[in-house]
């Protein structure tokens, strides 16, 4: 298969498909509600379920029972839909089951509005529903890289047993660009025994599978829990993703940027170079678990006098990387918060007084 | 080498389907693309614009705010983005309902009457595909036969509508070409 010109949210439905992903919940809200379109189309096609829930919260639990029947299953939503979902991902992080959540971010808080945001990094990476759950968050800075993540989501969310967040925005979702995708399916996971409440007879294993998240003893939800934690360590040692840009040299200042913005800032850098600045980039595709040493080593490069975190809120992305760099550099921030995202020439800018 | 051209008018123009288009026949040329719509809570009639960026590179920002050409197809549009087209940019004008000019010097102004070359062809619909010839034409981003295939393949399901898209794109050119 060649490239294809898509917009993002329906380049998202149809990798979702290419994975194996044969059922869908959703409730429609700008601006992805282009990926339940799509695949309220494709799903027939291929023999899938579309089904849109009477709410997020309705969805959310979808999710959850599918799970843990053991079928593949994702949804995509954007801000406030996940905030209603974020129930629904505690549970389903308690009760150890795989499911993809596609956030196309837009701005908040509240109804906010529906133009490109970030502003829901710290829901995704530290929390949103309660208790001490962590999802794996991927970061795509396009088209392409959304296709890929999300292909790569559903064998990472098998692996872990534990709900994956793809954090887009809205202009990854409204944009087209060519894509490429694979041809061929992914198989079933080879763990589903594992967790899937499929039925005795259909099973290896003697025991039952349980999907719960309720645990009255003490003793019992202290292990739990530190098996959890024991997991999302075991997710910051294999899991950690991230670009780095025009760092192989020297560099005055590191930019540190995450999804649609880490183009823009990729175009300044460029422009720099033309100047005779140079200026590094690290870009994260994983959110959580976050580059932390690869932040602190290309700060700790010696001629980086700074490091700032570029980005669509109002300073979230930051207090991981001042956490990753340690002191060893002042740690700056910029960012848009209203939709707007910032030219080239404006990250310029900024971030030129920190070279001096 | 990075182009950026900006389609503008009104909603139901059908600009994000030249745009589309456009799109299409730089990526059959092997370059990188993106098309950027504006969304927003829009109405019927409302404004629609997009943006296609191509480039022989892969592309930083999507996000331009001072375009190389322009198609405008109403006067809102024209009055709103003429100021930001680069200098040498071509700016494309649907004179039939626009009476004004873009009052740049600096600028390749061309005037088309889609919407008049549109009904002689019988369909005012087809006003937007004038246009893309037009700037095709005259900004030679793209080749016209890709254009032509890429025309062909967006109304493959509706065939019937294929022939009067082609004769719009061939007038548009010509308007071009005889300016």
């Amino acid at each position: 298969m060649g490239k294809v010109l898509m917009k993002g949210n329906e380049a998202i439905g149809e990798a979702a498909i290419k994975a194996g992903c044969f059922n869908y919940f959703a409730y429609p809200i700008t601006p992805q509600s282009e990926v339940a379109e799509y695949l309220s189309r494709r799903m027939p096609e291929v023999g899938g379920v579309f089904l849109q829930g009477e709410s997020e919260v309705a969805v959310g639990y979808m999710l959850f029972g599918a799970a843990g029947c053991g079928a593949r299953v994702f949804t995509t939503s954007s801000s406030p839909g996940i905030s209603l979902m974020s129930e629904a991902l505690s549970y389903i992080s308690s009760a150890q089951l795989p499911a993809v959540f596609v956030n196309i971010v837009r701005g908040g808080p509240g109804l906010g509005g529906i133009l490109p945001s970030q502003a829901d990094y710290f829901q995704a990476t530290k929390g949103g529903g309660h208790g001490d759950y962590r999802l794996l968050v991927l970061a795509p800075d396009g088209v392409q890289e959304a296709v890929e993540m999300v292909m790569m989501a559903f064998p990472l969310a098998e692996k872990y047993r534990n709900p994956v967040m793809i954090l887009g925005d809205g202009l990854i979702g409204q944009m087209m660009e060519p894509v490429e995708f694979p041809d061929h399916l992914i198989s079933e996971p080879s763990n589903k025994d594992d967790w899937a409440t499929s039925g005795m007879d259909t099973r290896n294993r003697k025991d039952r599978n349980l999907v719960k998240s309720l645990f009255l003893n003490a003793e019992l939800l202290e292990e739990h829990n530190r098996f959890l934690k024991a997991k999302y360590d075991r997710m910051k040692q294999e899991e950690i993703r991230y670009e780095s840009y025009n760092t192989d040299g020297d560099y005055k200042v590191l930019i540190v940027s995450y999804g649609i913005i880490s183009r823009v800032c990729r175009t300044a850098i460029d422009m720099f170079k033309t100047e005779g600045l140079e200026v590094g980039m690290i870009r994260p595709q994983t959110l959580f678990p976050f580059p932390e040493n690869a932040i602190k080593e290309a700060v700790s490069k010696s001629g980086c006098k700074a490091a700032i975190s570029i980005e669509l809120s109002m300073g979230q992305m930051v207090e991981d990387v001042e956490r990753s760099v340690q002191g060893v550099c002042p740690v700056h921030w910029y960012g848009k918060a209203g939709g707007d995202v910032p030219t080239p020439e404006e990250i310029m800018g900024v971030v030129k007084p920190l070279s001096k | 080498m990075q182009s950026e051209v900006m389609f503008a008018g009104f909603g139901g123009q059908g600009i994000l389907l030249i745009g589309d288009i456009f799109a299409h026949a730089a990526m059959e040329e092997g370059r990188e693309v993106a098309w950027i719509p504006s969304y927003g809570p829009e109405m019927r009639g409302g404004t629609a614009y997009c943006l296609v960026v191509t480039s022989d590179r892969p592309i930083g920002s999507p996000i331009i705010r001072n375009p190389m050409h322009l198609v405008a197809m109403n006067r809102p549009s024209l009055e709103k983005f003429a100021p930001m087209v680069k200098t040498n940019g071509v700016v494309v004008v649907n004179s039939s309902l626009i009476p004004i000019r873009a009052d740049r010097s600096d600028v390749d102004e061309l005037l088309v009457p889609a919407n008049d070359i549109a009904k002689d062809l019988g369909t005012t619909k087809v006003a937007n595909i004038v246009a893309l010839g037009a700037f095709v034409a005259r900004s030679k981003i793209v080749g016209f036969d890709i254009l032509r295939q890429c025309v062909k393949a967006m109304f493959a399901a509706k065939e019937k509508l294929i022939p009067i898209n082609l004769e719009a794109l061939e007038q548009g050119k010509k308007v071009a070409e005889e300016a």
